[in-house]
Protein backbone atom coordinates (compact mmCIF):
# COMPACT_ATOMS: atom_id res chain seq x y z
CA UNK A 1 0.00 0.00 0.00
CA UNK A 2 1.47 3.32 -0.98
CA UNK A 3 -1.57 5.26 0.17
CA UNK A 4 -1.21 7.41 3.28
CA UNK A 5 -2.80 5.89 6.36
CA UNK A 6 -5.80 7.53 7.97
CA UNK A 7 -5.25 8.21 11.71
CA UNK A 8 -6.86 6.02 14.37
CA UNK A 9 -9.00 7.56 17.16
CA UNK A 10 -10.23 5.95 20.37
CA UNK A 11 -13.91 6.49 21.07
CA UNK A 12 -15.49 7.13 24.49
CA UNK A 13 -19.24 7.42 25.01
CA UNK A 14 -21.34 8.76 27.86
CA UNK A 15 -24.35 6.48 27.76
CA UNK A 16 -26.55 8.22 30.31
CA UNK A 17 -26.69 11.39 32.28
CA UNK A 18 -24.58 11.02 35.40
CA UNK A 19 -22.38 8.28 33.93
CA UNK A 20 -18.72 8.63 32.97
CA UNK A 21 -17.54 8.38 29.37
CA UNK A 22 -16.57 4.82 28.66
CA UNK A 23 -14.22 3.41 26.04
CA UNK A 24 -16.09 1.52 23.34
CA UNK A 25 -13.75 1.10 20.35
CA UNK A 26 -11.96 3.05 17.67
CA UNK A 27 -12.48 4.65 14.26
CA UNK A 28 -10.26 5.88 11.45
CA UNK A 29 -10.69 9.50 10.36
CA UNK A 30 -8.63 12.25 8.79
CA UNK A 31 -9.47 14.82 11.47
CA UNK A 32 -11.29 15.27 14.78
CA UNK A 33 -14.53 16.48 13.24
CA UNK A 34 -14.81 13.47 10.94
CA UNK A 35 -13.78 11.18 13.78
CA UNK A 36 -16.75 12.44 15.82
CA UNK A 37 -19.13 11.85 12.93
CA UNK A 38 -17.75 8.38 12.23
CA UNK A 39 -17.96 7.50 15.93
CA UNK A 40 -21.60 8.60 15.99
CA UNK A 41 -22.42 6.44 12.95
CA UNK A 42 -20.52 3.38 14.15
CA UNK A 43 -21.20 3.35 17.89
CA UNK A 44 -24.54 5.10 18.48
CA UNK A 45 -27.00 3.74 15.95
CA UNK A 46 -29.54 2.96 18.68
CA UNK A 47 -29.35 5.92 21.00
CA UNK A 48 -26.44 4.52 23.00
CA UNK A 49 -24.95 7.92 23.76
CA UNK A 50 -25.46 11.48 24.97
CA UNK A 51 -21.90 12.59 24.40
CA UNK A 52 -18.82 11.33 22.55
CA UNK A 53 -15.10 11.91 23.09
CA UNK A 54 -12.57 11.00 20.43
CA UNK A 55 -8.86 10.94 21.25
CA UNK A 56 -6.00 10.23 18.83
CA UNK A 57 -4.92 6.67 19.68
CA UNK A 58 -1.27 7.67 19.48
CA UNK A 59 -1.82 10.16 22.34
CA UNK A 60 -2.94 7.54 24.87
CA UNK A 61 -0.35 6.70 27.50
CA UNK A 62 -0.89 3.32 29.11
CA UNK A 63 0.70 1.47 32.02
CA UNK A 64 2.47 -1.78 31.20
CA UNK A 65 0.32 -4.79 32.15
CA UNK A 66 3.54 -6.78 32.56
CA UNK A 67 4.55 -4.40 35.37
CA UNK A 68 1.18 -4.52 37.09
CA UNK A 69 2.59 -6.13 40.24
CA UNK A 70 5.08 -3.34 40.82
CA UNK A 71 2.46 -0.75 39.89
CA UNK A 72 -0.41 -1.92 42.07
CA UNK A 73 1.03 -4.24 44.70
CA UNK A 74 1.84 -1.49 47.23
CA UNK A 75 -1.85 -1.00 48.03
CA UNK A 76 -2.43 -4.71 48.52
CA UNK A 77 -1.12 -4.66 52.09
CA UNK A 78 -2.80 -1.44 53.16
CA UNK A 79 -5.92 -3.02 54.52
CA UNK A 80 -6.33 -0.13 56.99
CA UNK A 81 -7.59 1.91 54.05
CA UNK A 82 -10.86 -0.04 54.14
CA UNK A 83 -13.71 0.69 56.57
CA UNK A 84 -14.00 -2.96 57.64
CA UNK A 85 -10.51 -2.70 59.21
CA UNK A 86 -12.04 -0.79 62.13
CA UNK A 87 -14.24 -2.44 64.72
CA UNK A 88 -17.17 -0.49 66.06
CA UNK A 89 -19.24 -1.94 68.93
CA UNK A 90 -22.66 -3.10 67.88
CA UNK A 91 -24.38 -0.76 70.40
CA UNK A 92 -23.12 2.21 68.43
CA UNK A 93 -25.29 1.14 65.53
CA UNK A 94 -24.78 1.50 61.84
CA UNK A 95 -21.75 3.58 60.85
CA UNK B 1 -22.09 -11.84 10.36
CA UNK B 2 -19.86 -14.82 10.74
CA UNK B 3 -16.36 -16.30 10.68
CA UNK B 4 -15.33 -19.30 8.73
CA UNK B 5 -11.74 -18.57 9.54
CA UNK B 6 -11.28 -21.56 11.74
CA UNK B 7 -11.32 -23.87 8.76
CA UNK B 8 -7.82 -23.35 7.57
CA UNK B 9 -5.55 -22.33 10.41
CA UNK B 10 -1.90 -23.12 10.29
CA UNK B 11 -0.65 -25.58 12.88
CA UNK B 12 0.68 -23.70 15.85
CA UNK B 13 4.30 -24.31 16.65
CA UNK B 14 5.38 -22.22 19.57
CA UNK B 15 8.98 -22.45 20.55
CA UNK B 16 8.67 -19.54 22.93
CA UNK B 17 9.40 -19.45 26.59
CA UNK B 18 7.53 -22.43 28.01
CA UNK B 19 7.02 -20.67 31.35
CA UNK B 20 5.26 -17.70 29.85
CA UNK B 21 3.15 -20.00 27.73
CA UNK B 22 2.11 -21.99 30.78
CA UNK B 23 1.22 -18.81 32.69
CA UNK B 24 -0.79 -17.61 29.70
CA UNK B 25 -2.67 -20.91 29.45
CA UNK B 26 -3.38 -20.81 33.18
CA UNK B 27 -4.96 -17.37 32.81
CA UNK B 28 -7.09 -18.61 29.92
CA UNK B 29 -8.09 -21.73 31.88
CA UNK B 30 -9.22 -19.52 34.75
CA UNK B 31 -11.41 -17.50 32.36
CA UNK B 32 -9.28 -14.37 32.65
CA UNK B 33 -9.64 -12.10 29.64
CA UNK B 34 -6.50 -11.45 27.62
CA UNK B 35 -6.06 -7.77 26.72
CA UNK B 36 -4.09 -6.32 23.78
CA UNK B 37 -0.96 -5.34 25.70
CA UNK B 38 -0.73 -8.60 27.64
CA UNK B 39 1.90 -11.11 26.64
CA UNK B 40 0.44 -13.78 24.34
CA UNK B 41 1.86 -16.63 22.24
CA UNK B 42 2.51 -15.58 18.64
CA UNK B 43 0.16 -18.32 17.43
CA UNK B 44 -2.68 -16.91 19.53
CA UNK B 45 -2.13 -13.45 18.09
CA UNK B 46 -1.95 -14.74 14.51
CA UNK B 47 -5.01 -16.93 14.91
CA UNK B 48 -7.03 -14.03 16.31
CA UNK B 49 -5.92 -11.48 13.71
CA UNK B 50 -6.90 -13.93 11.01
CA UNK B 51 -10.20 -14.94 12.57
CA UNK B 52 -11.31 -11.43 13.57
CA UNK B 53 -10.32 -9.87 10.24
CA UNK B 54 -12.02 -12.62 8.24
CA UNK B 55 -15.07 -12.10 10.39
CA UNK B 56 -14.88 -8.36 9.63
CA UNK B 57 -14.48 -9.00 5.90
CA UNK B 58 -17.57 -11.23 6.01
CA UNK B 59 -19.62 -8.40 7.51
CA UNK B 60 -18.44 -5.97 4.84
CA UNK B 61 -18.95 -8.34 1.88
CA UNK B 62 -22.25 -9.36 3.51
CA UNK B 63 -23.60 -5.88 2.77
CA UNK B 64 -23.55 -6.63 -0.97
CA UNK B 65 -26.18 -9.38 -1.42
CA UNK B 66 -28.71 -7.43 0.67
CA UNK B 67 -27.77 -4.02 -0.69
CA UNK B 68 -28.95 -5.42 -4.01
CA UNK B 69 -32.57 -5.10 -2.84
CA UNK B 70 -32.63 -1.75 -1.01
CA UNK B 71 -33.99 0.20 -3.97
CA UNK B 72 -36.55 -2.51 -4.74
CA UNK B 73 -37.99 -3.14 -1.26
CA UNK B 74 -41.78 -3.52 -1.53
CA UNK B 75 -42.72 -0.94 1.15
CA UNK B 76 -41.14 1.99 2.92
CA UNK B 77 -41.13 0.05 6.21
CA UNK B 78 -39.23 -2.86 4.64
CA UNK B 79 -36.85 -0.47 2.93
CA UNK B 80 -36.06 1.36 6.17
CA UNK B 81 -35.48 -1.96 7.97
CA UNK B 82 -33.23 -3.31 5.23
CA UNK B 83 -31.25 -0.10 5.10
CA UNK B 84 -30.77 -0.23 8.88
CA UNK B 85 -29.71 -3.86 8.68
CA UNK B 86 -27.13 -3.23 5.97
CA UNK B 87 -25.80 -0.27 8.00
CA UNK B 88 -25.50 -2.61 10.98
CA UNK B 89 -23.45 -5.06 8.94
CA UNK B 90 -21.10 -2.22 8.02
CA UNK B 91 -20.94 -1.23 11.68
CA UNK B 92 -20.21 -4.81 12.73
CA UNK B 93 -17.34 -4.93 10.25
CA UNK B 94 -15.93 -1.77 11.82
CA UNK B 95 -16.24 -3.02 15.43
CA UNK B 96 -14.32 -6.10 14.35
CA UNK B 97 -11.59 -4.29 12.42
CA UNK B 98 -11.19 -2.14 15.52
CA UNK B 99 -10.71 -5.28 17.64
CA UNK B 100 -8.20 -6.76 15.15
CA UNK B 101 -6.24 -3.53 15.15
CA UNK B 102 -5.61 -3.80 18.88
CA UNK B 103 -3.41 -6.79 17.98
CA UNK B 104 -1.10 -4.66 15.85
CA UNK B 105 -2.62 -5.20 12.40
CA UNK B 106 -3.31 -2.02 10.43
CA UNK B 107 -6.63 -1.36 8.74
CA UNK B 108 -4.92 -0.73 5.40
CA UNK B 109 -3.12 -4.05 5.64
CA UNK B 110 -6.32 -5.95 6.46
CA UNK B 111 -8.24 -4.24 3.69
CA UNK B 112 -5.47 -5.02 1.24
CA UNK B 113 -5.67 -8.71 2.19
CA UNK B 114 -9.38 -8.74 1.39
CA UNK B 115 -9.02 -6.92 -1.93
CA UNK B 116 -6.09 -9.04 -3.11
CA UNK B 117 -8.05 -12.22 -2.35
CA UNK B 118 -5.47 -13.33 0.24
CA UNK B 119 -8.00 -13.23 3.08
CA UNK B 120 -11.21 -15.23 3.01
CA UNK B 121 -14.73 -14.25 3.98
CA UNK B 122 -17.73 -16.43 4.72
CA UNK B 123 -18.74 -18.61 1.75
CA UNK B 124 -22.42 -17.75 2.21
CA UNK B 125 -22.06 -14.29 0.66
CA UNK B 126 -21.09 -15.76 -2.68
CA UNK B 127 -24.69 -16.80 -3.35
CA UNK B 128 -27.02 -14.47 -5.27
CA UNK B 129 -30.19 -12.78 -3.95
CA UNK B 130 -32.60 -13.53 -6.79
CA UNK B 131 -35.94 -12.56 -5.24
CA UNK B 132 -37.28 -10.47 -2.37
CA UNK B 133 -37.83 -13.69 -0.39
CA UNK B 134 -34.04 -14.12 -0.34
CA UNK B 135 -33.83 -11.03 1.87
CA UNK B 136 -36.08 -12.74 4.41
CA UNK B 137 -34.17 -16.01 4.07
CA UNK B 138 -30.86 -14.25 4.76
CA UNK B 139 -32.21 -12.66 7.93
CA UNK B 140 -33.81 -15.86 9.17
CA UNK B 141 -31.19 -18.45 8.14
CA UNK B 142 -27.90 -16.66 7.59
CA UNK B 143 -28.23 -14.34 10.57
CA UNK B 144 -29.75 -17.21 12.55
CA UNK B 145 -26.68 -19.34 11.87
CA UNK B 146 -24.46 -16.37 12.64
CA UNK B 147 -26.12 -15.91 16.04
CA UNK B 148 -25.53 -19.59 16.90
CA UNK B 149 -21.88 -19.09 16.10
CA UNK B 150 -21.46 -15.72 17.71
CA UNK B 151 -23.08 -16.25 21.08
CA UNK B 152 -20.21 -18.49 22.28
CA UNK B 153 -17.74 -15.93 20.88
CA UNK B 154 -19.06 -13.41 23.42
CA UNK B 155 -17.08 -15.47 25.96
CA UNK B 156 -13.93 -15.60 23.83
CA UNK B 157 -10.73 -15.23 25.86
CA UNK B 158 -9.60 -12.12 23.96
CA UNK B 159 -11.24 -9.07 25.57
CA UNK B 160 -11.72 -6.76 22.56
CA UNK B 161 -13.17 -9.59 20.41
CA UNK B 162 -15.50 -10.70 23.15
CA UNK B 163 -16.74 -7.13 23.74
CA UNK B 164 -17.31 -6.57 20.01
CA UNK B 165 -19.29 -9.82 19.85
CA UNK B 166 -21.53 -8.79 22.74
CA UNK B 167 -22.47 -5.61 20.87
CA UNK B 168 -22.99 -7.50 17.63
CA UNK B 169 -25.18 -10.19 19.17
CA UNK B 170 -27.47 -7.55 20.66
CA UNK B 171 -28.03 -6.06 17.22
CA UNK B 172 -28.20 -9.35 15.34
CA UNK B 173 -31.48 -10.37 16.93
CA UNK B 174 -33.26 -7.58 15.02
CA UNK B 175 -31.83 -8.99 11.79
CA UNK B 176 -33.20 -12.46 12.33
CA UNK B 177 -36.62 -11.32 13.51
CA UNK B 178 -37.19 -8.90 10.63
CA UNK B 179 -36.26 -11.69 8.20
CA UNK B 180 -38.64 -14.21 9.72
CA UNK B 181 -41.47 -11.69 9.93
CA UNK B 182 -40.92 -10.78 6.29
CA UNK B 183 -41.23 -14.45 5.28
CA UNK B 184 -44.26 -14.96 7.51
CA UNK B 185 -46.00 -12.06 5.76
CA UNK B 186 -45.24 -13.58 2.36
CA UNK B 187 -46.34 -17.07 3.43
CA UNK B 188 -49.70 -15.74 4.64
CA UNK B 189 -50.20 -13.94 1.34
CA UNK B 190 -50.68 -15.52 -2.12
CA UNK B 191 -49.57 -19.02 -3.13
CA UNK B 192 -47.20 -17.39 -5.58
CA UNK B 193 -45.45 -15.56 -2.74
CA UNK B 194 -45.34 -18.66 -0.59
CA UNK B 195 -43.73 -20.54 -3.50
CA UNK B 196 -41.14 -17.80 -3.68
CA UNK B 197 -40.30 -18.33 0.00
CA UNK B 198 -40.02 -22.11 -0.50
CA UNK B 199 -37.69 -21.50 -3.42
CA UNK B 200 -35.54 -19.21 -1.29
CA UNK B 201 -35.38 -21.85 1.46
CA UNK B 202 -34.41 -24.49 -1.10
CA UNK B 203 -31.46 -22.39 -2.22
CA UNK B 204 -30.30 -21.07 1.19
CA UNK B 205 -30.73 -24.12 3.43
CA UNK B 206 -27.62 -26.07 2.52
CA UNK B 207 -25.29 -23.08 2.17
CA UNK B 208 -26.49 -21.99 5.64
CA UNK B 209 -25.51 -25.36 7.12
CA UNK B 210 -22.10 -24.97 5.45
CA UNK B 211 -21.57 -21.71 7.36
CA UNK B 212 -20.55 -23.76 10.40
CA UNK B 213 -17.48 -25.02 8.56
CA UNK B 214 -16.28 -28.55 7.81
CA UNK B 215 -17.54 -31.48 9.82
CA UNK B 216 -15.64 -32.26 13.02
CA UNK B 217 -13.87 -35.26 11.56
CA UNK B 218 -12.32 -33.01 8.86
CA UNK B 219 -11.79 -29.91 10.94
CA UNK B 220 -8.15 -29.53 11.84
CA UNK B 221 -6.75 -27.08 14.34
CA UNK B 222 -9.96 -26.82 16.35
CA UNK B 223 -8.28 -28.32 19.40
CA UNK B 224 -5.86 -25.40 19.80
CA UNK B 225 -8.62 -22.83 19.40
CA UNK B 226 -10.66 -24.70 21.99
CA UNK B 227 -7.71 -24.80 24.41
CA UNK B 228 -7.26 -21.05 23.96
CA UNK B 229 -10.99 -20.55 24.51
CA UNK B 230 -11.39 -18.74 21.23
CA UNK B 231 -13.76 -21.47 20.19
CA UNK B 232 -16.18 -23.07 22.66
CA UNK B 233 -18.19 -25.58 20.61
CA UNK B 234 -17.31 -27.77 17.64
CA UNK B 235 -18.67 -27.06 14.14
CA UNK B 236 -21.02 -30.04 14.26
CA UNK B 237 -22.34 -29.16 17.72
CA UNK B 238 -23.28 -25.67 16.55
CA UNK B 239 -24.73 -26.96 13.27
CA UNK B 240 -26.95 -29.38 15.19
CA UNK B 241 -28.18 -26.58 17.47
CA UNK B 242 -29.04 -24.53 14.41
CA UNK B 243 -30.95 -27.37 12.72
CA UNK B 244 -32.87 -28.13 15.93
CA UNK B 245 -33.89 -24.49 16.32
CA UNK B 246 -34.71 -23.87 12.66
CA UNK B 247 -36.70 -26.91 11.52
CA UNK B 248 -39.75 -26.11 13.71
CA UNK B 249 -39.60 -22.48 12.51
CA UNK B 250 -39.77 -23.71 8.90
CA UNK B 251 -42.74 -25.90 9.75
CA UNK B 252 -44.52 -22.94 11.34
CA UNK B 253 -44.17 -21.12 8.02
CA UNK B 254 -45.62 -24.20 6.29
CA UNK B 255 -42.40 -24.87 4.40
CA UNK B 256 -40.53 -28.07 3.59
CA UNK B 257 -36.83 -28.37 4.37
CA UNK B 258 -35.10 -29.51 1.16
CA UNK B 259 -33.61 -32.64 2.76
CA UNK B 260 -35.18 -36.05 2.18
CA UNK B 261 -33.14 -37.59 5.00
CA UNK B 262 -34.33 -35.12 7.62
CA UNK B 263 -36.03 -36.88 10.52
CA UNK B 264 -36.67 -36.34 14.20
CA UNK B 265 -34.90 -38.74 16.52
CA UNK B 266 -37.23 -39.29 19.48
CA UNK B 267 -34.46 -40.74 21.59
CA UNK B 268 -31.92 -37.95 21.29
CA UNK B 269 -34.46 -35.18 20.73
CA UNK B 270 -32.45 -33.94 17.74
CA UNK B 271 -33.29 -33.48 14.07
CA UNK B 272 -31.05 -35.72 11.95
CA UNK B 273 -30.07 -34.18 8.64
CA UNK B 274 -28.62 -35.59 5.41
CA UNK B 275 -25.09 -35.43 4.06
CA UNK B 276 -23.80 -31.96 3.17
CA UNK B 277 -22.28 -31.54 -0.31
CA UNK B 278 -18.75 -30.70 0.80
CA UNK B 279 -17.50 -30.45 -2.75
CA UNK B 280 -19.75 -27.42 -3.25
CA UNK B 281 -18.41 -25.89 -0.04
CA UNK B 282 -14.80 -26.40 -1.20
CA UNK B 283 -15.61 -24.93 -4.59
CA UNK B 284 -17.19 -21.76 -3.17
CA UNK B 285 -14.36 -21.26 -0.65
CA UNK B 286 -11.82 -21.61 -3.45
CA UNK B 287 -13.47 -18.80 -5.38
CA UNK B 288 -15.77 -20.66 -7.73
CA UNK B 289 -19.13 -19.90 -6.14
CA UNK B 290 -21.90 -18.21 -8.12
CA UNK B 291 -20.88 -14.66 -7.13
CA UNK B 292 -17.26 -14.72 -5.86
CA UNK B 293 -15.90 -12.64 -8.74
CA UNK B 294 -18.80 -10.21 -8.65
CA UNK B 295 -18.36 -9.60 -4.89
CA UNK B 296 -14.63 -8.96 -5.16
CA UNK B 297 -15.14 -6.70 -8.14
CA UNK B 298 -17.69 -4.63 -6.18
CA UNK B 299 -15.35 -4.30 -3.19
CA UNK B 300 -12.39 -3.28 -5.32
CA UNK B 301 -14.47 -0.74 -7.20
CA UNK B 302 -15.77 0.75 -3.94
CA UNK B 303 -12.21 1.03 -2.63
CA UNK B 304 -10.86 2.61 -5.81
CA UNK B 305 -13.79 4.98 -6.19
CA UNK B 306 -13.25 6.15 -2.62
CA UNK B 307 -9.54 6.84 -3.04
CA UNK B 308 -10.00 10.51 -3.92
CA UNK B 309 -12.22 11.03 -0.87
CA UNK B 310 -9.62 9.60 1.49
CA UNK B 311 -6.93 11.68 -0.19
CA UNK B 312 -8.98 14.89 -0.07
CA UNK B 313 -9.93 14.36 3.59
CA UNK B 314 -6.28 13.95 4.60
CA UNK B 315 -5.21 16.98 2.54
CA UNK B 316 -7.97 19.05 4.14
CA UNK B 317 -6.94 17.91 7.62
CA UNK B 318 -3.34 18.88 6.92
CA UNK B 319 -4.32 22.27 5.57
CA UNK B 320 -6.46 22.98 8.63
CA UNK B 321 -3.64 21.95 10.93
CA UNK B 322 -1.16 24.20 9.11
CA UNK B 323 -3.57 27.13 9.25
CA UNK B 324 -4.07 26.65 12.98
CA UNK B 325 -0.32 26.49 13.56
CA UNK B 326 0.16 29.69 11.55
CA UNK B 327 -2.48 31.49 13.57
CA UNK B 328 -0.88 30.40 16.83
CA UNK B 329 2.59 31.57 15.71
Amino acid sequence: MNEKTTPLWEVFIRSRNGMAHRHCGSVHAADAEMALQAARDVYTRRGEGLSIWVVPSAEIVASDPGAKDMMFEPTGTKIYRHPTFYEIPEEVGNM
Amino acid sequence: MYTQALNNLEAVTDVEDAGRNAAFQARVDNEYKIEPNDWMPEGYRKTLVRQISQHAHSEIVGMLPEGNWITRAPTLKRKAALLAKVQDEGGHGLYLYSAAETLGASREELNEQLLSGKAKYSSIFNYPTLTWADIGAIGWLVDGAAIMNQIPLCRCSFGPYSRAMIRICKEESFHQRQGYELLLTMCKSSQEQKDMVQDALNRWWWPSLMMFGPSDKDSQHSAQSMAWKIKRFSNDELRQKFVDATVPQAHYLGLTIPDEDLKFDEETGHWEYGEIDWSEFARVLKGDGPCNRQRMKARRKAHEDGAWVREAALAHAEKKKARKAQKAA
